[in-house]
Protein backbone atom coordinates (compact mmCIF):
# COMPACT_ATOMS: atom_id res chain seq x y z
CA UNK A 1 0.00 0.00 0.00
CA UNK A 2 1.82 3.34 -0.53
CA UNK A 3 1.39 6.35 1.66
CA UNK A 4 -1.10 7.86 -0.37
CA UNK A 5 -3.29 4.82 -0.36
CA UNK A 6 -3.08 4.58 3.61
CA UNK A 7 -3.69 8.07 3.76
CA UNK A 8 -7.01 7.69 1.83
CA UNK A 9 -8.68 4.92 2.98
CA UNK A 10 -7.93 6.36 6.35
CA UNK A 11 -9.46 9.15 5.61
CA UNK A 12 -12.38 7.87 5.09
CA UNK A 13 -13.03 4.91 7.69
CA UNK A 14 -12.93 6.25 11.32
CA UNK A 15 -11.81 2.77 12.31
CA UNK A 16 -8.16 2.98 11.01
CA UNK A 17 -5.17 4.48 12.88
CA UNK A 18 -3.70 7.68 11.42
CA UNK A 19 -1.25 6.79 8.52
CA UNK A 20 2.40 5.94 9.49
CA UNK A 21 4.60 8.70 8.69
CA UNK A 22 2.96 11.33 9.65
CA UNK A 23 5.22 13.56 12.95
CA UNK A 24 4.66 16.42 14.33
CA UNK A 25 6.87 19.05 15.66
CA UNK A 26 5.68 19.16 19.71
CA UNK A 27 6.04 15.37 19.54
CA UNK A 28 1.98 15.43 19.81
CA UNK A 29 -0.35 12.57 18.93
CA UNK A 30 -0.46 13.41 15.00
CA UNK A 31 -3.98 11.53 14.79
CA UNK A 32 -5.66 14.31 16.34
CA UNK A 33 -3.91 16.59 13.33
CA UNK A 34 -4.80 14.16 10.90
CA UNK A 35 -8.46 14.39 11.98
CA UNK A 36 -8.53 17.98 10.41
CA UNK A 37 -8.18 16.11 7.06
CA UNK A 38 -11.06 13.46 8.16
CA UNK A 39 -12.99 16.36 9.13
CA UNK A 40 -12.26 18.73 6.14
CA UNK A 41 -13.03 15.64 3.77
CA UNK A 42 -16.00 14.70 5.38
CA UNK A 43 -18.23 17.64 6.09
CA UNK A 44 -17.37 19.57 2.75
CA UNK A 45 -18.90 16.56 0.78
CA UNK A 46 -22.00 16.56 3.53
CA UNK A 47 -22.23 20.35 3.09
CA UNK A 48 -22.47 19.81 -1.43
CA UNK A 49 -24.91 16.92 -0.45
CA UNK A 50 -26.98 19.60 1.59
CA UNK A 51 -26.61 21.76 -1.24
CA UNK A 52 -27.92 19.90 -3.20
CA UNK A 53 -30.50 18.18 -1.71
CA UNK A 54 -31.97 21.16 0.51
CA UNK A 55 -35.87 19.82 0.86
CA UNK A 56 -34.60 16.86 1.68
CA UNK A 57 -32.69 18.29 4.85
CA UNK A 58 -35.48 20.16 5.44
CA UNK A 59 -37.53 17.01 5.56
CA UNK A 60 -35.44 15.05 8.16
CA UNK A 61 -34.13 18.15 9.85
CA UNK A 62 -30.41 19.00 9.72
CA UNK A 63 -28.63 16.46 12.30
CA UNK A 64 -30.63 13.56 10.71
CA UNK A 65 -29.63 15.15 7.37
CA UNK A 66 -26.41 15.01 8.02
CA UNK A 67 -25.67 11.57 9.88
CA UNK A 68 -27.00 10.10 6.74
CA UNK A 69 -24.86 11.93 4.41
CA UNK A 70 -22.02 10.81 6.12
CA UNK A 71 -22.67 7.15 6.05
CA UNK A 72 -23.23 7.70 2.45
CA UNK A 73 -19.89 9.63 2.10
CA UNK A 74 -18.05 6.66 3.47
CA UNK A 75 -19.96 4.90 1.12
CA UNK A 76 -19.69 5.72 -2.11
CA UNK A 77 -17.13 9.11 -2.16
CA UNK A 78 -17.36 10.79 -4.98
CA UNK A 79 -16.15 9.50 -8.48
CA UNK A 80 -15.60 12.89 -10.13
CA UNK A 81 -14.30 15.84 -9.54
CA UNK A 82 -17.05 17.93 -10.14
CA UNK A 83 -19.54 18.35 -6.93
CA UNK A 84 -22.79 19.77 -9.08
CA UNK A 85 -22.56 15.48 -10.27
CA UNK A 86 -21.63 14.10 -7.18
CA UNK A 87 -25.16 12.45 -5.36
CA UNK A 88 -26.60 10.20 -8.19
CA UNK A 89 -27.06 7.28 -6.46
CA UNK A 90 -28.42 9.11 -3.13
CA UNK A 91 -31.88 8.68 -3.60
CA UNK A 92 -31.03 4.92 -3.96
CA UNK A 93 -28.83 4.74 -0.98
CA UNK A 94 -31.88 6.33 0.73
CA UNK A 95 -33.97 3.69 -0.26
CA UNK A 96 -31.80 1.42 1.27
CA UNK A 97 -31.24 3.51 4.58
CA UNK A 98 -33.34 1.54 7.32
CA UNK A 99 -33.45 4.81 9.84
CA UNK A 100 -35.08 6.29 6.91
CA UNK A 101 -38.13 3.51 6.29
CA UNK A 102 -40.82 5.44 7.98
CA UNK A 103 -40.19 8.45 5.16
CA UNK A 104 -40.80 6.13 2.01
CA UNK A 105 -40.80 8.99 -0.06
CA UNK A 106 -37.50 11.05 0.98
CA UNK A 107 -36.01 8.36 -2.16
CA UNK A 108 -37.87 10.73 -4.93
CA UNK A 109 -37.58 13.48 -3.21
CA UNK A 110 -34.02 13.40 -3.30
CA UNK A 111 -34.91 12.31 -6.90
CA UNK A 112 -36.62 15.27 -8.21
CA UNK A 113 -33.68 17.38 -6.41
CA UNK A 114 -31.37 15.41 -8.09
CA UNK A 115 -33.66 17.05 -11.19
CA UNK A 116 -33.36 19.82 -10.83
CA UNK A 117 -29.64 20.21 -10.28
CA UNK A 118 -29.07 18.88 -13.69
CA UNK A 119 -31.45 20.87 -15.10
CA UNK A 120 -29.58 24.18 -13.77
CA UNK A 121 -26.39 22.99 -14.97
CA UNK A 122 -27.46 21.20 -17.98
CA UNK A 123 -26.55 22.42 -21.73
CA UNK A 124 -28.00 25.57 -23.14
CA UNK A 125 -30.36 25.08 -25.99
CA UNK A 126 -32.71 27.62 -27.61
CA UNK A 127 -36.00 27.71 -28.09
CA UNK A 128 -37.99 26.43 -31.14
CA UNK A 129 -37.86 29.64 -33.64
CA UNK A 130 -41.23 30.89 -34.04
CA UNK A 131 -40.56 30.51 -38.20
CA UNK A 132 -40.06 26.60 -38.00
CA UNK A 133 -43.45 26.20 -35.14
CA UNK A 134 -45.11 28.28 -38.52
CA UNK A 135 -44.11 26.14 -41.23
CA UNK A 136 -45.16 23.21 -39.64
CA UNK A 137 -48.44 24.38 -38.51
CA UNK A 138 -49.01 25.67 -41.75
CA UNK A 139 -49.42 21.96 -42.93
CA UNK A 140 -51.43 20.23 -40.66
CA UNK A 141 -52.07 17.28 -42.57
CA UNK A 142 -48.52 16.23 -41.45
CA UNK A 143 -48.35 16.99 -38.29
CA UNK A 144 -48.70 14.00 -36.79
CA UNK A 145 -45.42 12.98 -38.44
CA UNK A 146 -43.54 16.05 -36.87
CA UNK A 147 -40.44 15.25 -34.44
CA UNK A 148 -40.10 17.44 -31.96
CA UNK A 149 -36.80 17.84 -30.06
CA UNK A 150 -36.86 18.67 -26.07
CA UNK A 151 -34.13 20.60 -23.91
CA UNK A 152 -31.07 18.44 -22.46
CA UNK A 153 -32.65 20.13 -19.07
CA UNK A 154 -35.67 18.60 -19.22
CA UNK A 155 -36.73 15.57 -16.82
CA UNK A 156 -39.28 13.78 -15.96
CA UNK A 157 -40.39 12.02 -12.47
CA UNK A 158 -43.31 9.43 -11.90
CA UNK A 159 -44.00 8.70 -8.12
CA UNK A 160 -45.83 7.52 -5.71
CA UNK A 161 -45.98 9.94 -3.58
CA UNK A 162 -47.17 13.12 -3.39
CA UNK A 163 -43.08 14.63 -4.74
CA UNK A 164 -44.53 17.83 -6.27
CA UNK A 165 -46.73 18.85 -3.12
CA UNK A 166 -43.87 17.87 -1.04
CA UNK A 167 -41.19 20.18 -3.23
CA UNK A 168 -44.17 23.18 -3.40
CA UNK A 169 -44.59 22.90 0.48
CA UNK A 170 -40.90 23.73 1.25
CA UNK A 171 -40.88 26.74 -0.62
CA UNK A 172 -43.70 28.33 0.77
CA UNK A 173 -45.89 27.70 -2.04
CA UNK A 174 -48.35 25.37 0.05
CA UNK A 175 -48.86 24.40 3.75
CA UNK A 176 -47.21 20.85 4.52
CA UNK A 177 -49.94 19.95 7.19
CA UNK A 178 -52.43 19.83 4.00
CA UNK A 179 -49.91 17.48 1.38
CA UNK A 180 -51.10 13.52 1.60
CA UNK A 181 -47.65 12.08 0.57
CA UNK A 182 -49.33 8.67 -0.50
CA UNK A 183 -51.09 10.42 -3.34
CA UNK A 184 -48.76 9.63 -7.03
CA UNK A 185 -47.85 12.41 -8.68
CA UNK A 186 -45.50 13.26 -11.96
CA UNK A 187 -43.44 15.85 -11.89
CA UNK A 188 -41.49 18.12 -14.93
CA UNK A 189 -38.68 19.43 -14.48
CA UNK A 190 -37.17 22.03 -16.85
CA UNK A 191 -35.41 25.17 -17.59
CA UNK A 192 -37.13 27.94 -18.89
CA UNK A 193 -34.54 30.95 -19.44
CA UNK A 194 -32.21 30.75 -16.46
CA UNK A 195 -35.01 29.02 -13.92
CA UNK A 196 -35.32 25.81 -13.36
CA UNK A 197 -39.50 24.67 -12.52
CA UNK A 198 -41.60 21.20 -11.09
CA UNK A 199 -44.33 21.25 -12.24
CA UNK A 200 -46.92 18.17 -11.36
CA UNK A 201 -48.59 16.80 -14.79
CA UNK A 202 -50.90 14.46 -15.16
CA UNK A 203 -49.54 10.53 -16.20
CA UNK A 204 -51.04 11.27 -19.71
CA UNK A 205 -48.34 14.01 -19.77
CA UNK A 206 -45.93 12.63 -18.53
CA UNK A 207 -46.08 9.55 -21.02
CA UNK A 208 -46.43 12.01 -24.07
CA UNK A 209 -43.20 13.70 -22.94
CA UNK A 210 -41.37 10.49 -22.48
CA UNK A 211 -42.21 9.59 -25.96
CA UNK A 212 -41.03 12.66 -27.59
CA UNK A 213 -37.84 12.52 -25.31
CA UNK A 214 -37.59 8.98 -26.80
CA UNK A 215 -37.88 10.22 -30.32
CA UNK A 216 -41.53 9.22 -31.50
CA UNK A 217 -43.50 11.59 -33.78
CA UNK A 218 -45.97 13.77 -32.15
CA UNK A 219 -49.15 12.06 -33.73
CA UNK A 220 -47.99 8.69 -31.90
CA UNK A 221 -47.08 10.20 -28.84
CA UNK A 222 -50.16 12.00 -27.93
CA UNK A 223 -51.96 8.51 -29.32
CA UNK A 224 -50.06 6.70 -26.55
CA UNK A 225 -50.73 9.11 -24.31
CA UNK A 226 -54.58 9.15 -24.62
CA UNK A 227 -54.91 5.58 -24.63
CA UNK A 228 -53.23 6.13 -20.99
CA UNK A 229 -54.95 8.74 -19.70
CA UNK A 230 -58.59 9.82 -20.75
CA UNK A 231 -57.56 13.15 -19.37
CA UNK A 232 -55.01 14.06 -21.62
CA UNK A 233 -54.89 17.00 -23.64
CA UNK A 234 -52.50 17.72 -26.54
CA UNK A 235 -52.79 21.37 -26.75
CA UNK A 236 -52.19 22.25 -23.13
CA UNK A 237 -48.76 19.80 -22.97
CA UNK A 238 -47.64 21.61 -26.00
CA UNK A 239 -48.63 25.07 -25.21
CA UNK A 240 -46.73 24.73 -21.88
CA UNK A 241 -43.72 23.21 -23.57
CA UNK A 242 -43.39 25.80 -26.31
CA UNK A 243 -44.25 28.97 -23.31
CA UNK A 244 -41.48 27.15 -21.28
CA UNK A 245 -38.72 27.16 -24.09
CA UNK A 246 -38.50 23.48 -23.83
CA UNK A 247 -38.63 22.62 -27.49
CA UNK A 248 -35.94 23.52 -28.98
CA UNK A 249 -36.12 21.51 -32.63
CA UNK A 250 -38.70 20.07 -35.09
CA UNK A 251 -38.65 18.15 -38.33
CA UNK A 252 -40.25 15.85 -40.46
CA UNK A 253 -36.78 13.68 -40.32
CA UNK A 254 -34.21 14.00 -37.67
CA UNK A 255 -31.57 14.42 -40.06
CA UNK A 256 -33.41 17.86 -40.94
CA UNK A 257 -34.52 20.16 -38.26
CA UNK A 258 -37.26 22.81 -39.54
CA UNK A 259 -36.94 25.48 -41.26
CA UNK B 1 20.37 19.93 2.32
CA UNK B 2 20.47 17.72 -0.51
CA UNK B 3 18.32 17.47 -3.68
CA UNK B 4 19.17 14.67 -5.97
CA UNK B 5 17.93 16.07 -9.32
CA UNK B 6 19.35 16.35 -12.29
CA UNK B 7 20.31 19.89 -13.35
CA UNK B 8 17.29 20.45 -15.49
CA UNK B 9 15.73 23.59 -16.65
CA UNK B 10 13.52 23.46 -19.47
CA UNK B 11 10.81 25.42 -18.75
CA UNK B 12 7.56 23.62 -20.18
CA UNK B 13 6.23 27.24 -19.16
CA UNK B 14 4.99 29.56 -22.09
CA UNK B 15 7.55 32.58 -22.69
CA UNK B 16 4.38 35.37 -22.77
CA UNK B 17 2.16 35.58 -19.93
CA UNK B 18 -1.17 37.34 -19.62
CA UNK B 19 -1.22 38.96 -16.52
CA UNK B 20 -3.80 39.45 -14.03
CA UNK B 21 -3.52 43.38 -12.87
CA UNK B 22 -1.75 44.56 -9.95
CA UNK B 23 -5.13 45.22 -7.91
CA UNK B 24 -7.25 43.33 -5.63
CA UNK B 25 -9.82 41.11 -6.38
CA UNK B 26 -12.00 38.92 -5.03
CA UNK B 27 -13.59 35.56 -5.27
CA UNK B 28 -16.63 35.15 -7.36
CA UNK B 29 -19.47 33.90 -5.49
CA UNK B 30 -23.53 32.72 -7.15
CA UNK B 31 -25.28 34.83 -4.48
CA UNK B 32 -23.47 38.12 -5.81
CA UNK B 33 -23.72 37.38 -9.86
CA UNK B 34 -26.88 39.53 -10.19
CA UNK B 35 -25.55 42.33 -7.56
CA UNK B 36 -22.12 42.55 -9.66
CA UNK B 37 -23.51 43.64 -12.96
CA UNK B 38 -25.90 45.97 -11.18
CA UNK B 39 -23.03 47.48 -9.06
CA UNK B 40 -19.96 46.97 -10.93
CA UNK B 41 -17.95 46.67 -7.78
CA UNK B 42 -14.47 48.28 -8.38
CA UNK B 43 -12.16 45.42 -7.58
CA UNK B 44 -9.53 44.10 -9.83
CA UNK B 45 -10.68 40.56 -10.68
CA UNK B 46 -12.32 37.78 -10.11
CA UNK B 47 -11.47 34.28 -9.41
CA UNK B 48 -13.26 31.24 -9.68
CA UNK B 49 -12.84 27.75 -8.53
CA UNK B 50 -12.24 26.01 -12.13
CA UNK B 51 -14.72 22.67 -11.06
CA UNK B 52 -17.47 24.92 -10.36
CA UNK B 53 -17.44 25.89 -14.40
CA UNK B 54 -16.92 22.11 -15.41
CA UNK B 55 -20.62 21.98 -16.37
CA UNK B 56 -22.31 22.06 -19.56
CA UNK B 57 -24.91 25.33 -19.40
CA UNK B 58 -27.27 27.12 -17.61
CA UNK B 59 -27.19 30.08 -14.95
CA UNK B 60 -23.19 29.72 -13.71
CA UNK B 61 -22.02 30.33 -17.40
CA UNK B 62 -24.50 32.88 -18.48
CA UNK B 63 -23.32 34.87 -15.41
CA UNK B 64 -19.55 34.18 -15.75
CA UNK B 65 -19.57 35.41 -19.52
CA UNK B 66 -21.12 38.45 -18.47
CA UNK B 67 -18.66 39.45 -15.81
CA UNK B 68 -16.08 38.52 -18.20
CA UNK B 69 -17.11 40.96 -20.64
CA UNK B 70 -16.33 43.64 -17.44
CA UNK B 71 -13.47 42.14 -15.21
CA UNK B 72 -10.27 40.45 -15.43
CA UNK B 73 -10.65 36.46 -14.42
CA UNK B 74 -8.93 34.16 -12.49
CA UNK B 75 -9.47 30.69 -12.41
CA UNK B 76 -8.39 28.53 -9.61
CA UNK B 77 -8.57 24.62 -10.12
CA UNK B 78 -9.08 22.87 -6.86
CA UNK B 79 -9.19 18.89 -8.58
CA UNK B 80 -5.97 18.57 -10.66
CA UNK B 81 -4.50 16.71 -7.90
CA UNK B 82 -0.99 17.83 -9.10
CA UNK B 83 1.13 15.63 -6.26
CA UNK B 84 -1.36 12.22 -6.60
CA UNK B 85 0.82 9.36 -6.63
CA UNK B 86 -0.66 8.46 -9.82
CA UNK B 87 -1.14 10.05 -13.49
CA UNK B 88 -3.10 12.92 -14.16
CA UNK B 89 -6.91 12.43 -14.94
CA UNK B 90 -6.30 13.02 -18.76
CA UNK B 91 -10.23 13.87 -19.09
CA UNK B 92 -10.51 16.44 -16.46
CA UNK B 93 -7.46 18.63 -17.98
CA UNK B 94 -8.71 18.74 -21.27
CA UNK B 95 -12.05 19.87 -19.39
CA UNK B 96 -9.98 22.66 -18.02
CA UNK B 97 -8.44 23.28 -22.05
CA UNK B 98 -11.71 23.81 -23.26
CA UNK B 99 -12.93 26.15 -20.25
CA UNK B 100 -9.62 28.05 -20.47
CA UNK B 101 -10.38 28.20 -23.92
CA UNK B 102 -13.65 29.50 -23.46
CA UNK B 103 -12.89 32.18 -21.00
CA UNK B 104 -9.22 33.19 -21.84
CA UNK B 105 -8.51 34.17 -18.35
CA UNK B 106 -5.28 36.27 -16.97
CA UNK B 107 -4.09 33.96 -14.61
CA UNK B 108 -4.55 29.79 -13.86
CA UNK B 109 -3.54 28.44 -10.70
CA UNK B 110 -3.61 25.07 -8.83
CA UNK B 111 -2.05 23.59 -5.54
CA UNK B 112 0.76 21.95 -4.71
CA UNK B 113 -1.53 18.82 -2.81
CA UNK B 114 -3.50 16.10 -3.92
CA UNK B 115 -7.06 15.33 -3.74
CA UNK B 116 -7.96 12.22 -5.59
CA UNK B 117 -7.10 8.64 -5.18
CA UNK B 118 -7.71 6.02 -7.86
CA UNK B 119 -11.06 7.37 -8.76
CA UNK B 120 -11.80 8.57 -5.43
CA UNK B 121 -12.48 12.05 -5.09
CA UNK B 122 -11.69 13.54 -1.40
CA UNK B 123 -12.09 17.16 -2.39
CA UNK B 124 -9.43 18.49 0.00
CA UNK B 125 -6.11 19.96 -0.82
CA UNK B 126 -3.95 16.69 0.99
CA UNK B 127 -0.56 17.26 2.29
CA UNK B 128 2.83 15.61 0.21
CA UNK B 129 5.99 14.08 2.02
CA UNK B 130 8.90 16.73 0.24
CA UNK B 131 11.37 13.65 -1.25
CA UNK B 132 13.22 13.54 -4.73
CA UNK B 133 10.37 10.99 -5.75
CA UNK B 134 7.37 13.63 -5.25
CA UNK B 135 9.64 16.38 -6.74
CA UNK B 136 10.06 14.49 -9.99
CA UNK B 137 6.41 13.34 -9.90
CA UNK B 138 4.77 17.45 -9.28
CA UNK B 139 6.97 18.41 -11.51
CA UNK B 140 5.95 15.89 -14.33
CA UNK B 141 2.40 16.64 -13.55
CA UNK B 142 3.14 20.54 -14.07
CA UNK B 143 4.65 19.97 -17.36
CA UNK B 144 2.30 18.21 -18.60
CA UNK B 145 -0.26 21.00 -17.46
CA UNK B 146 1.63 23.67 -18.82
CA UNK B 147 2.16 21.97 -22.17
CA UNK B 148 -1.22 21.09 -22.74
CA UNK B 149 -2.80 24.65 -21.41
CA UNK B 150 -0.01 26.67 -23.12
CA UNK B 151 0.07 29.01 -20.07
CA UNK B 152 2.22 29.36 -17.03
CA UNK B 153 0.38 27.88 -13.96
CA UNK B 154 0.80 29.74 -10.71
CA UNK B 155 1.45 26.58 -8.19
CA UNK B 156 -0.34 27.55 -4.64
CA UNK B 157 1.69 26.75 -1.35
CA UNK B 158 -0.60 24.78 0.57
CA UNK B 159 -2.10 25.30 4.56
CA UNK B 160 -0.84 22.02 6.39
CA UNK B 161 -1.58 19.79 9.17
CA UNK B 162 0.95 17.76 9.45
CA UNK B 163 4.37 16.48 8.37
CA UNK B 164 6.25 13.76 6.84
CA UNK B 165 8.88 12.14 8.65
CA UNK B 166 10.31 11.04 5.18
CA UNK B 167 10.60 14.27 4.02
CA UNK B 168 14.19 15.24 2.82
CA UNK B 169 13.59 19.03 1.98
CA UNK B 170 11.65 21.54 3.82
CA UNK B 171 8.77 22.83 2.04
CA UNK B 172 10.17 26.32 0.21
CA UNK B 173 13.23 24.40 -0.90
CA UNK B 174 10.53 22.12 -2.70
CA UNK B 175 8.61 25.15 -3.97
CA UNK B 176 11.51 26.49 -5.32
CA UNK B 177 13.01 23.24 -7.10
CA UNK B 178 9.49 22.85 -8.90
CA UNK B 179 9.98 26.03 -9.38
CA UNK B 180 13.08 26.25 -11.35
CA UNK B 181 12.46 22.96 -13.13
CA UNK B 182 9.43 23.64 -14.53
CA UNK B 183 8.97 27.51 -15.11
CA UNK B 184 5.49 27.85 -13.35
CA UNK B 185 5.26 30.37 -11.07
CA UNK B 186 4.20 30.66 -7.27
CA UNK B 187 0.61 31.71 -6.21
CA UNK B 188 1.90 32.90 -2.55
CA UNK B 189 -1.21 31.97 -0.27
CA UNK B 190 0.10 34.09 2.56
CA UNK B 191 -2.72 32.97 5.14
CA UNK B 192 -1.31 29.53 4.34
CA UNK B 193 2.06 30.77 4.73
CA UNK B 194 1.20 31.85 8.47
CA UNK B 195 -1.16 29.13 8.95
CA UNK B 196 1.53 26.43 8.41
CA UNK B 197 4.45 28.40 10.12
CA UNK B 198 2.52 28.14 13.39
CA UNK B 199 1.28 24.79 12.87
CA UNK B 200 4.66 23.38 12.26
CA UNK B 201 6.55 25.94 14.72
CA UNK B 202 8.11 27.53 11.23
CA UNK B 203 9.93 30.66 11.41
CA UNK B 204 7.23 32.38 8.98
CA UNK B 205 9.99 35.05 7.62
CA UNK B 206 12.87 32.01 7.09
CA UNK B 207 10.13 30.70 5.41
CA UNK B 208 8.93 32.87 2.98
CA UNK B 209 12.43 34.35 2.23
CA UNK B 210 13.14 30.87 1.10
CA UNK B 211 10.10 30.82 -1.38
CA UNK B 212 10.88 31.29 -4.99
CA UNK B 213 9.59 35.47 -4.73
CA UNK B 214 10.65 36.23 -8.01
CA UNK B 215 8.12 33.92 -9.36
CA UNK B 216 4.83 35.03 -7.69
CA UNK B 217 2.43 36.05 -9.98
CA UNK B 218 -0.36 36.28 -7.61
CA UNK B 219 -0.76 36.29 -3.58
CA UNK B 220 -4.05 34.84 -1.92
CA UNK B 221 -5.29 36.03 1.70
CA UNK B 222 -7.88 34.26 3.54
CA UNK B 223 -9.23 33.86 7.11
CA UNK B 224 -8.25 30.83 9.55
CA UNK B 225 -9.95 29.34 12.62
CA UNK B 226 -8.27 28.11 15.25
CA UNK B 227 -8.12 24.89 17.30
CA UNK B 228 -5.61 22.96 19.51
CA UNK B 229 -3.86 19.89 18.67
CA UNK B 230 -2.92 16.35 21.50
CA UNK B 231 -0.29 18.86 22.69
CA UNK B 232 -2.59 22.02 23.44
CA UNK B 233 -0.47 24.12 21.12
CA UNK B 234 -2.10 26.05 18.65
CA UNK B 235 -3.71 24.76 15.21
CA UNK B 236 -4.58 26.95 12.63
CA UNK B 237 -7.32 25.30 10.11
CA UNK B 238 -7.80 27.37 6.87
CA UNK B 239 -11.18 27.42 6.14
CA UNK B 240 -12.04 30.27 3.78
CA UNK B 241 -14.70 30.88 6.21
CA UNK B 242 -13.70 34.34 8.51
CA UNK B 243 -11.84 37.58 7.69
CA UNK B 244 -8.24 38.16 6.91
CA UNK B 245 -6.90 38.05 10.47
CA UNK B 246 -4.63 40.78 12.14
CA UNK B 247 -1.49 38.46 11.61
CA UNK B 248 -1.86 37.98 8.51
CA UNK B 249 -2.75 41.72 7.07
CA UNK B 250 1.14 41.97 8.83
CA UNK B 251 2.27 39.18 7.39
CA UNK B 252 0.87 40.41 3.56
CA UNK B 253 2.23 44.52 4.16
CA UNK B 254 6.07 42.65 5.01
CA UNK B 255 5.68 40.67 1.63
CA UNK B 256 4.46 43.63 -0.04
CA UNK B 257 7.82 45.26 0.87
CA UNK B 258 9.97 42.45 -0.57
CA UNK B 259 8.58 41.99 -3.90
CA UNK B 260 6.66 44.89 -4.50
CA UNK B 261 2.94 45.24 -5.55
CA UNK B 262 1.31 42.09 -7.11
CA UNK B 263 -2.25 40.66 -7.84
CA UNK B 264 -4.12 39.59 -4.63
CA UNK B 265 -7.14 37.79 -4.16
CA UNK B 266 -9.29 37.85 -1.05
CA UNK B 267 -9.96 34.39 -0.80
CA UNK B 268 -13.58 33.58 0.31
CA UNK B 269 -15.46 29.91 0.52
CA UNK B 270 -17.55 29.23 3.07
CA UNK B 271 -20.12 31.66 5.10
CA UNK B 272 -20.13 33.76 2.05
CA UNK B 273 -20.47 37.35 3.38
CA UNK B 274 -22.55 40.12 1.83
CA UNK B 275 -20.73 41.61 -1.10
CA UNK B 276 -20.15 44.91 0.45
CA UNK B 277 -17.75 43.01 3.14
CA UNK B 278 -15.97 41.46 0.59
CA UNK B 279 -14.89 44.58 -1.76
CA UNK B 280 -14.55 46.59 1.31
CA UNK B 281 -11.64 43.89 2.30
CA UNK B 282 -10.01 43.91 -0.93
CA UNK B 283 -10.36 48.17 -0.61
CA UNK B 284 -7.95 46.82 2.64
CA UNK B 285 -5.63 45.58 0.14
CA UNK B 286 -5.62 47.68 -2.23
CA UNK B 287 -4.94 50.47 0.01
CA UNK B 288 -1.54 48.70 0.46
CA UNK B 289 -0.99 47.95 -3.03
CA UNK B 290 -1.38 51.60 -3.94
CA UNK B 291 1.54 52.68 -0.98
CA UNK B 292 3.93 49.67 -2.36
CA UNK B 293 6.10 50.40 -4.91
CA UNK B 294 5.95 48.34 -8.49
CA UNK B 295 7.16 45.16 -8.91
CA UNK B 296 10.04 44.67 -11.17
CA UNK B 297 7.77 43.76 -14.11
CA UNK B 298 6.16 46.75 -14.04
CA UNK B 299 9.15 48.97 -13.26
CA UNK B 300 10.69 46.93 -16.89
CA UNK B 301 6.94 48.16 -18.75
Amino acid sequence: MNSQQEFAVALLDPERDCPAQLTTWNGSDPAARFAVYRNNVLSSLIDALAASFPVLQQLVGEAFFRAMAAVYVRHSPPRTRILADYGADFPAFIEGFAPAGSLPYLADVARLELLRIRAYHAADAAPLNPDALAMALAAPERLGALLLRLQPALGLLESAFAVVSLWAAHQGALALAEVDPDQAQCALVLRNGLEVEVLGIHPGDAHFIQALQQGLPLGRAAEGACALDDGFDLGTSLTYLLRAGAITDCAYDKQRPLP
Amino acid sequence: MMIASPAQVASSAPATQPQLPCRAGISLKSPHYQQILDASPAVGFFEVHAENYLVAGGPFHHYLGLIRERYPLSIHGVGLSIGANQPLDREHLERLATLLERYQPQAFSEHLAWSSHGEVFLNDLLPLAYDAATLARVCAHIDQVQSRLQCQLLLENPATYVEFSNSSMDEATFIGEVVRRTGCGLLLDVNNAYVSSVNHHWDVQAYLRALPLHAVGEIHLAGFAEDRDAAGDRLLIDNHGAPVDAAVWRLYAEVLQLIGATPTLLERDNAIPPLDLLVQEAQRAQTLLDAARPTRRQAWA
